[in-house]
């Protein structure tokens, strides 16, 4: 299989406190791979990083052949990596349409001059992005919100709301972090479909959960991580039998002590 | 002026169409009614299409954009006195205003960049506080710029300032239509103003709904996730700055030939809280609300002081408040009666950037209740 994305050696430190250290990972294009670990072992940390939000101190992140720009997220979105957030993050006085059409940004033209003298190529845009926002919506199962102001949408669709987003900035690489937190067993399910459904259309995903079930489901590959190094990365059915991983999801002797006292 | 014409009470949502009609008749023919009361009403109406320009542009940052500026006015300076400057018998100059009024609008464009590059960082109280100081700097540089080398002409400002010249027709004379009506320059003055007003509306009306409009609004909403759906932050808003100044640079030109004076003190702090005033008074992010503001405040001001002068001088025998006393006094009454009964505005900005009409395979309301 290709190789989408390539984390090597990446290493983001905070003061004293060492997020990430030395982690290398790589993602194949095409699959879901899943990040996991415990609380505060580095995953949102890996995120942003990954997204440009934070810059590393060591490592670099290769995606499509290319080193990704750090500390430029909107250049890495135009890249090709889309994110969502744990806390949802939506422009919240803009209806459903109006989010995904914002997520167009970065793959229209249209400037401050051909938009003030209404050019033809710029009202030809807009028509496409408006039309092309609506086939998004529908394609996440929300397209009658579409004029609902998003801060009154349910908390499942705007968790919905913020992936159509993320995939109209059209997106090689999806990421997800932590989309079911908060959801109830029937969203949980049928936002496993629409992961699925992602994936089958062609986008590679890369997904941040604590469902640990939805996570042994639905991924192809995983890595785990545990204060900021990654301790085991495998297909699912390995990785739950990784003792390391074991002790440190249950606790218990060994290296998460150590590591602890350290 | 959908919106303009939706806002009116009763009638705009039963008969838009008649609302529109009336929107118009209201706008051709104000200065006609004010012509009732005197010139001097037909004078303010003037200045309030200026402050309804100012206020367009302020709004353009602070209610899109969610940038709030407090120095607002320093772009109105900067397109005054460039207009001052180039058009004037100081300098020697007088070149036509089609050229210095787009002059005016680059200058305060730049200005708008230089205020932006270092504020881009702060938001909320610490963008408020160096636009402020912004603000300010501009001023007391007008002020003191007289000496070693005179440019600005410091506290007593520069006057004789060509008027506007519509095809060497100058028309802060009245027109003369035949042997015996004759048109005030002050209506000439409210029609091209008017003309202004109107374009600036069209043009902020099309940047809102568009693709720069709605990453402003990203932006406002939500500054880190704007950046996460690829939004360059930083262009957006230094392009927010330099358009809302570019409307303030064309209203302070236009402001420096229709006065034919300017001097640093119409350019004070209060005059940037007074057209902020406005925008968050009408309804911030909707250019109807922020019309109507702006109209509204800078015509109650002038009724009331109208009426205040010749009360007091009835009561009391003397004016105890001045009139320019009393106009901050409402103004900040108004503020405080506005937050508690309309917090929004007094046309809050409802969905503002959708268009119903564009969605293409929009379910039946019927579909859509199942």
């Amino acid at each position: 299989m290709i190789t989408l994305l390539e984390a090597k050696h990446v290493t983001k430190r905070f003061g004293g406190l060492t997020a990430l250290s030395d982690v290398s990972l790589t993602i194949r294009k095409g699959e879901v791979y899943g990040l996991i670990g415990p609380n505060g072992a580095g995953k949102t940390t890996f995120f942003n990083v990954l997204t440009g939000a934070y810059v590393p101190e060591e490592g670099e992140i290769v995606f499509n052949g290319t080193e990704l720009p750090t500390g430029k997220p909107h250049e890495v979105v135009a890249a090709g990596i889309a994110r969502t957030f744990q806390n949802i993050r939506l422009f919240r006085e803009l209806t459903a349409l109006e989010n995904v059409m914002a997520g167009h940004h970065i793959r229209s033209r249209a400037n401050p001059f051909s938009i003030l003298l209404q050019t033809k190529h710029a009202r030809e845009e807009e028509r496409l992005i408006t039309e092309r926002a609506f086939e998004l919506l529908r394609y996440v199962g929300i397209e009658r919100f579409a004029d609902t102001v998003s801060k009154n949408l349910s908390y499942g669709d705007q968790r919905r709301l913020e992936i159509a987003r993320a995939l109209a900035t059209e997106p090689q690489l999806l990421a997800l972090d932590e989309p079911a937190a908060g959801m109830n067993a029937t969203e949980t399910g049928k936002l496993r479909e629409l992961v699925q459904t992602i994936r089958h259309d062609g986008v590679t995903v890369l997904l941040i959960e604590h469902d640990v079930k939805l996570v042994m489901g639905l991924c192809d590959r995983l890595a785990v991580l545990d204060f900021g190094k990654k301790i085991a990365e495998d297909v699912p059915a390995e990785v739950q039998k990784n003792d390391a991983v074991i002790s440190a999801y249950l606790g218990g002797h060994g290296t998460r002590k150590a590591g602890a006292a350290a | 002026m959908n919106e303009l014409a939706l806002a009116i009470p009763w009638l705009g949502k039963r008969n838009p169409a008649a609302a529109r009609w009336v929107v118009l008749a209201l706008a051709l023919g104000a200065p006609l009614i004010a012509m009732l009361f005197g010139k001097t009403w037909v004078r303010i109406l003037d200045f309030a299409l200026l402050y309804v320009m100012l206020a367009i542009g302020l709004n353009l940052v602070v209610g899109f954009a969610g940038l709030l500026d407090l120095g607002y006015i320093a772009f109105y300076a900067v397109g005054a006195y460039t207009f001052a400057f180039l058009a004037s018998p100081h300098f020697e100059l007088h070149l036509p205003f089609w050229l210095v009024l787009p002059l005016g609008a680059c200058f305060a464009a730049v200005a708008g960049i230089i205020l932006g590059l270092p504020t881009l960082r702060l938001r909320g109280d610490y963008l408020a506080i160096v636009t402020l100081g912004f603000g300010e700097i501009v001023r007391i540089f007008l002020n003191n710029l007289n000496h070693p080398i005179n440019i600005t002409n410091g506290p007593q400002g520069i006057n004789m300032i060509d008027p506007l010249e519509l095809f060497g027709w100058d028309i802060s004379r009245p027109l003369k239509i035949g042997e015996d009506i004759t048109i005030n320059s002050l209506f000439l003055y409210y029609y091209v103003f008017l003309a202004f007003v109107v374009l600036s509306i069209i043009l902020v009306q099309r940047l809102q709904i568009s693709r720069v409009g709605r990453a402003w609004a990203a932006i406002r909403d939500d500054e880190l996730a704007a950046k996460a759906i690829g939004i360059n932050t930083r262009n957006m808003k230094l392009l927010a700055f330099s358009l809302g100044a570019t409307f303030g640079g064309v209203a302070g030109g236009l402001f420096a030939a229709f006065q034919g004076f300017v001097s640093p003190e119409s350019f004070s702090l209060m005059e940037s809280i007074a057209v902020l005033t406005m925008v968050v008074f009408g309804g911030m992010g909707n250019l109807a609300g922020v019309v109507v503001g702006a109209l509204a405040l800078t015509a109650l001001p002038e009724i009331l002081r109208h009426v205040a002068v010749p009360v007091q001088q009835a009561v009391f025998n003397q004016v105890i408040l001045d009139p320019e006393v009393l106009r901050m006094l409402l103004l900040s009454l108004a503020m405080i009666f506005m937050m508690l009964l309309r917090p929004a505005g007094l046309i809050p900005a409802h969905s503002r950037y959708s268009r119903p009409e564009l969605v293409v395979g929009k379910p039946a309301p019927a579909e859509a209740a199942k």
